[in-house]
């Protein structure tokens, strides 16, 4: 099964004939992808990558039956491009775009909700590195070689960090179902939550690992969200203990600026919700381990 | 970004919000010349540093005469002024901003913020001004008014009414409240602000209400589109070691510990100091060399780490994805000999290419130790900081 995509998912890559664009949409197909296609304005009717190149998104769901886009267009164009995909019926994004103004952001998730729910748009990322359902397809940025295929679902904040468990778990000869990276802005697409949820209903999703991070609510209502209504174990490790307060760690969203968001607070609130800690960033793979060898 | 008091009262003021007279100075005399051409027999001398609690501090003085206002202006430029925001270090005070005195009749809060968990623009207020609203929050909650600002359509009439009457406001200053509030929503919105906090708001005894304080904070990520704003930025009140990284491009953060580190990533930067502390270590720096870490940006990244001259020993992890280990390695190996290290090198790689970057680093012949793990990582170059204190004791 895998959550969101899989081998037959019909992608488009919009920013497809910018050089970071041409880049990844290259490595997509590569793993095996069902590219089908880019959009960049102007240059519709053009091939690239000997795939058509579309003046709109509209244009790539209606001629080449579109359903995922990837987004690699600039910050300052990037949420109008999100919203033209939600428009034109995608039903999965991921945008890459590090460095979305937040107000943009909110203008995007202020258009989204807008979409009755059955036919919104799900949006993950900005500033994240994608997602990945190993051995099936790939819309992202990751190195798809050190992620292999299995039952553990995994969402989380950081692309490197994520690159870290996915092979701490392949060492220990641990596969991935589907593995998503919401991003490191202080809005996101998708929360850690939308994902459990996701991983929740799949057959195929024994366990998820959520990777967060300081600052902001999300992590805390996911472990909410477990305890209340997830049948299956939630391991987690955040990232962040020696972080001072008020200073922003790199992602635009990492930032302990109110009660409840620091790492050791969350850490705290977790535990109590049953969620398993990760004791060090080290543990991930082992941790993980040990909660499947329980089942 | 963050920008000081004067700014932000110039910006508000230009949305109609009401501010007291005042001017900059850089100098004692020009401190002396700003209280001269403001009217009255009353004058704050306030130290702009980006940091709140500057009362406490010091940083805050009021003149009776024009020989105070010189005395003030001598006792605050130049001086490090320390708060509880600011950290040990303090923030050198090289600006002062020469106000009239207010006479005031009541003190209010009111500030707008972007709200993660709503994804909107939140409105907070409050009769009770002049404490910390975090402070206020955990004694007396329910002096707190919060309004959800509805992003299509922005903030209404009636909610600032309505915010208003929370802050007691007489009726016969109905409008002015309401005028008040409203361009201080739109400073936030047209300028892509996240926080924007008037702490004291004060009515007057002739009446008025004035921003007596101002603070205001700035997207980023939205500073291409803010020329103007961008141009208030003030290195002076930033870390020296992070002016630097920004203009090399690198995300850094100065840090109080020894242990220098470059990681790849934000997240496993974070990750990578949490595994430094659990090994009894503290890290000097958090540095996000980035996906596309070329030789010349590590040579960069080593230089910044090692500017730092407290920093015992250095730590590399990366974990390349687009990027390769050789690469990396290669990175690595060129900066060593160019920078010429004197203290211990702790290389981890992972990722695309590992076996020839590990290659690369154990034929360049370089003392430099390597790990296969984060841990591994984390204990050696913990091990190699103790060594090195050790043998200076």
């Amino acid at each position: 099964m895998a959550i969101l995509i899989n081998e037959n998912t019909r992608i488009i890559v919009q920013g497809f004939t910018g050089k970071i664009g041409t880049f990844h949409a290259q490595e997509m197909i590569d793993y095996g992808s069902n590219v089908v296609g880019g959009v960049t304005p102007g240059k519709g009717g053009q091939t690239h990558l000997g795939l058509p190149v579309f003046n709109t998104v509209k244009e790539a769901v209606d001629q080449v039956g579109a359903e995922a886009s990837i987004v690699f267009v600039p910050p300052a164009f990037a949420a109008d491009s999100i919203m033209e995909a939600a428009d034109a019926g995608i039903k999965y994004c991921v945008s890459i775009t590090d460095g979305i103004p937040t107000q943009d952001m909110m203008t995007v998730k202020n258009f989204l909700r807008r979409f009755p729910k059955e036919e919104r748009m799900l949006l993950a990322g900005p500033n994240c590195a994608g997602t990945i359902s190993p051995g099936r397809a790939m819309l992202g940025i990751m190195p798809g070689h050190i992620y292999i295929r299995g039952n553990v679902g995994v969402v989380g904040r950081s692309g490197t960090l994520g690159y870290e468990a996915a092979d701490q778990m392949r060492l220990l000869g641990i596969g991935i179902s589907t593995s998503v990276g919401i991003g490191g802005d202080p809005i996101t697409g998708s929360s850690h939550r939308d994902i459990l949820e996701r991983l929740e209903q799949d057959p195929e999703t024994k366990v998820a690992l959520m990777i967060g991070e300081i600052g902001g609510p999300q992590e805390v209502e996911a472990g909410r969200f477990a305890k209340e209504n997830m049948t299956k174990p939630l391991v987690a490790y955040i990232a962040g203990l020696t972080a001072p307060e008020g200073r922003r760690m790199g992602h635009a969203g990492a930032i302990i600026s109110s009660v409840g968001e620091s790492a050791a607070e969350k850490v705290a609130i977790l535990k109590e919700l049953g969620v398993t800690i990760c004791p060090t960033p080290s543990l991930m793979g082992q941790t993980v381990a040990e909660v499947l060898a329980k089942m | 970004m963050n920008i000081h008091e004067y700014q932000a009262k110039e910006i508000l003021a230009e949305y109609g919000v009401k501010i007291a007279e005042g001017g900059l100075a850089y100098s004692v005399v020009e401190a002396v010349q700003r209280a001269r051409e403001i009217d009255g027999d009353v004058w704050v001398v306030k130290a702009q540093i980006h940091s709140g609690a500057r009362g406490k501090a010091g940083g805050i003085k009021v003149c009776r005469t024009h020989a105070e206002v010189e005395q003030a202006a001598e006792a605050l430029l130049g001086k490090n002024l320390v708060t509880h925001q600011t950290g040990p270090a303090g923030k050198i005070c090289s600006r002062l901003y020469i106000e009239a005195g207010t006479s005031i009749a009541k003190e209010m809060y009111l500030s707008f913020m972007i709200d993660r968990s709503s994804e909107r623009v939140i409105m907070v207020g409050s009769a009770q001004g002049g404490m910390e609203i975090e402070k206020l929050a955990e004694t007396n909650p329910e002096a707190i008014l919060k309004i959800y600002i509805e992003p299509a359509v922005g903030l209404q009439d009636f909610q600032a009414r309505k915010m208003a009457f929370a802050l007691n406001i007489d009726s016969a200053q109905l409008n002015h409240a309401v005028k008040t509030i409203k361009g201080c929503y739109r400073a936030l919105r047209d300028l892509d602000a996240n926080v924007l906090e008037i702490n004291p708001l004060v009515l007057t005894t002739n009446n008025e209400i004035v921003a007596l304080d101002a603070k205001m904070a700035f997207d980023e990520n939205a500073l291409f589109r803010r020329h103007k704003i961008a141009e208030l930025r003030d290195n002076t009140q930033v870390d020296n070691r992070e002016v630097a990284a920004a203009e090399a491009g690198l995300s850094y953060v100065g840090l109080d510990g020894d242990i220098g580190c470059m990681i790849n990533g934000a997240g496993l930067a974070m990750a990578t100091m949490d595994m430094i502390k659990l090994a009894g270590g503290e890290p000097a720096n958090f540095l996000d060399v980035g996906g596309g870490a070329s030789a010349e940006r590590t040579e960069k990244a080593f230089r910044l780490v090692l500017a730092d001259a407290g920093v015992k020993a250095m730590l590399v992890n990366i974990f390349a994805g687009i990027n390769r280990c050789d690469w990396i390695a290669e990175g690595v190996v060129h900066a060593v000999k160019n920078i010429d290290m004197k203290i211990p090198l702790v290389v981890r790689l992972s990722g695309t290419n590992v076996e020839e970057g590990r290659r690369i680093i154990a034929d360049s012949g370089l003392p430099i130790i390597t790990a296969d793990t984060l841990a591994d990582a984390a204990e050696k170059v913990v091990r190699a900081r103790n060594e090195v204190v050790a043998k200076k004791a």
